[in-house]
């Protein structure tokens, strides 16, 4: 894999705002291998996944082996190295949640939408991941759709809540 | 800013909030917001100025108030009135009647839709009347987003009393008085903790809060640090000043957005009023916290691992000892506390540690958060004294089984935790008393379950997530936890034999007395603790394959 970072044939643009912000964010932590996963967090803020070519990016700037980057990136959940789809649907599979019927909602969106977790449609418009917990747990079950935690839901409610944001 | 500018801010802050005859809180916990709280802030907001009571009523918003489920809340003080489920169309009706009119509005107020006569003054109401709040104490009823407001509740003058005067020894003796013990599962005693990192001599210490509450089913640490994270914040300056660290740093779980942006505010508030930073209060005692945001690790919840995580690394365990308070964050001696710990250290400081050691239990002092949720009427955010038996939770302050159904179990303590069964309900929430019972306090996760959850399940469900979870650093966790989860969902398939049912009970040993972390000890927990309670349930599914 890490001849795959190395290897990138593309190039970043410089003049992408989403790159000087990595870059400001890397100055601000005084390229400190400590700062990693501050680092990351930045990036894929910015483009919602960790393309190869800014971990390349970063690699180099940091001055780490990309041994060192990749392994932490894969470690966390957190981090995706493909496109999480331009819309997110989270869906809390906590004890709470679990208790609540969480795997019926997804069942829901798989039979709705043919997503399973982990999956992006074709048209990369919605993606469908699980979380370990959100901590809304009086709201259960509870899913975040971008980034608005929606509580109490049935089967119906997600359809709609999902189709209002990808329509 | 220096000791008694602070007094005099206080005073000052203290007598802004006199000038106003009532104040109305809207939580705007994450809970809360989810509901559309922050809406009805705005149109609350809106609504005094247009009727001139802008001198009469401040609108603030506030953390969790507690009851998550029953959202929007909002609360009317002094009166202490609460209502509940309240949207932008209820407000107009919520001012004329309670502001203009003086009368509440019964059909709004809280558990209106569970009780006939619901509670005027929401303290009456069983939810909170066996409630004390000393870790969650003023949270929902400040603005968590204004430093003024937690001084006017006599923010930060513990952290004025112990730089001014109390050495680094007498607040760790304080501590120990207080026979607090770590909130974040475990229980190990905090002023001992504090006193080893104390002895260690080193140029450079650290103070870590760990905000990385992983087990699912919990929401103690959020709720603190969005209700009031100028309190933890204390409580790590303090900390710091004791064992002689100068930085600090908070891991808060990437999950928790809205905890950071508070937290990371309120840490910027602090440097800017000289209670964070260089020779704070005009002391000789510098301090700095700096956020790490969590990246959806549940191991990091344990110190080594979060440890390595803040470093930037894997998140992978080690070997203890040494201990993190020997070698800890780059190699020095550091103290890691959980969220709910430092809540707590500033209300011991205050009112003494004798204070706090008389609450509660001869072995667990104090008060816990619980986050109470699953099949329960009332779920929320509780805080009782250490003691409080699970039947008064789950019956009087959780009002119950949902839909009228049967208790069957409560879950505590998360992955690495186990189920109490209906025949032991009457225990009292300490340490000792979940332990003896297989389950663990934990992080104050309680879960409960009635008829309709088989217990199978549950146990193949937290095996799941400690396979998923699992660093693969060690083989015990690594390999074990896929070898019980496997024979597990074996069994709850239909497919197990008695055989199998053997093999899982051995595994779950060799698992537990050999893994690295505590990830791998206690995985075990929910496995071994449904089989002890719940024994015929797996039976009963072994036996249908035999037929």
């Amino acid at each position: 894999m890490s001849t795959e970072i190395v290897s990138s044939e593309k190039e970043i643009q410089n003049t992408d705002p989403r790159i000087k912000l990595i870059a400001a964010k890397m100055k601000k932590e005084n390229y400190k291998a400590d700062a990693l996963i501050e680092i990351l967090h930045t990036a894929q803020n910015a483009y919602g996944y960790l393309p190869m070519n800014i971990l390349k990016f970063i690699t180099k700037e940091l001055k780490l082996p990309p041994s060192r980057v990749y392994s932490t990136v894969s470690f966390y959940h957190f981090f995706s190295l493909k496109s999480k789809g331009e819309h997110t649907c989270l869906v809390c599979t906590g004890t709470a949640c679990y208790v609540k019927g969480a795997l019926g909602l997804l069942d829901e969106i798989e039979h709705k939408f043919s997503l399973k977790p982990g999956q992006v449609s074709a048209d990369n418009k919605l993606g469908v991941q699980v979380a370990r917990c959100i901590g809304a747990c009086g709201l259960a079950p509870a899913v975040v759709l971008d980034d608005e935690v929606h509580g109490k839901l049935t089967n119906e409610m997600i359809t709609d809540s999902i189709n209002a944001k990808i329509k | 800013m220096n000791r008694n500018d602070l007094k005099v801010i206080s005073e000052k802050a203290k007598e802004k909030h006199k000038k106003y005859k009532h104040k109305i809180c809207v939580c705007c916990g994450a809970g809360c917001i989810s509901s559309g709280s922050e809406g009805v802030l705005l149109k609350l907001q809106k609504e005094i100025v247009e009727r001139g009571l802008q001198n009469e009523v401040e609108v603030i918003p506030t953390g969790c108030m507690g009851p998550c489920n029953q959202g929007p809340l909002v609360k009317y003080l002094p009166e202490n009135t609460i209502y509940q489920k309240v949207d932008c169309e209820n407000i107009s009706q919520i001012v004329q009647s309670q502001i203009v009119e003086k009368k509440p509005i019964e059909d709004l107020l809280l558990f209106s839709d569970f009780h006939p006569k619901p509670f005027i003054n929401a303290h009456d109401d069983p939810f909170f009347k066996k409630q004390l709040k000393i870790a969650l104490k003023d949270c929902g009823d400040i603005n968590p987003e204004e430093v003024e407001d937690y001084l006017a509740y006599d923010g930060y003058l513990a952290l004025g009393k112990v730089l001014f005067q109390m050495s680094p020894e007498d607040v760790i003796a304080e501590i120990k008085h207080s026979r607090l013990r770590g909130r974040g599962g475990a229980g190990f005693p905090t002023g001992l903790k504090w006193e080893t990192v104390y002895k260690y001599v080193s140029e450079e210490k650290y103070v870590i809060c760990n905000g990385d509450e992983g087990d699912p089913g919990a929401f103690m640490d959020r709720s603190v640090l969005e209700g009031n994270p100028h309190r933890v914040i204390e409580g790590m300056a303090i900390a710091g000043y004791a064992v002689g660290a100068n930085k600090g740093f908070a891991y808060i779980r990437g999950e928790y957005p809205l905890a950071i942006k508070r937290f990371e505010q309120a840490i910027k508030q602090a440097k800017k009023n000289g209670l964070l930073g260089n020779k704070i209060l005009g002391s000789e005692f510098s301090f700095d916290i700096e956020v790490r945001i969590g990246a959806g690790a549940f191991v990091c919840g344990e110190e080594t691992a979060l440890i390595a995580s803040i470093e930037g690394k894997r998140g992978t365990p080690k070997p203890r000892p040494p201990f993190p308070a020997e070698s800890g964050l780059r190699g020095k001696p550091t103290l890691i506390n959980n969220v709910e710990t430092f809540a707590s250290i500033v209300p011991i400081l205050n009112n003494g540690g004798e204070w706090y050691s008389e609450i509660g239990t001869p072995k667990s002092a104090g008060t816990k958060v619980f986050a109470l949720a699953g099949k329960i009427n009332y779920s929320g955010l509780i805080e009782v004294p250490m003691g409080t038996s699970l039947r008064e939770i789950v019956f009087e302050l959780g009002g119950g089984i949902q839909g009228g159904g049967e208790f069957k179990a409560a879950q505590t303590g998360g992955p690495s935790g186990g189920c109490i069964p209906a025949k032991h309900l009457d225990v009292k929430m300490d340490y000792e008393s979940l332990m003896s019972l297989g389950s663990i306090m934990g992080s104050g996760g309680l879960i409960v379950m009635d008829e309709k959850s088989d217990m199978v399940d549950v146990a193949r469900y937290f095996m799941e997530f400690c396979m998923d979870e699992s660093c693969g650093k060690c083989v015990p966790c690594r390999v074990g936890t896929k070898m019980m989860h496997d024979l597990l969902q074996k069994i709850y398939d239909g497919k197990g034999t008695s055989i199998d049912l053997e093999r899982l009970e051995e595994l779950a040993i060799y698992v537990k007395e050999t893994s690295l972390c505590g990830l791998g000890a206690s995985a075990p927990n929910p496995l071994q603790s449904t089989l002890r309670h719940f024994r015929e349930e797996y039976e009963s599914k072994i036996e249908q394959d035999i037929d």
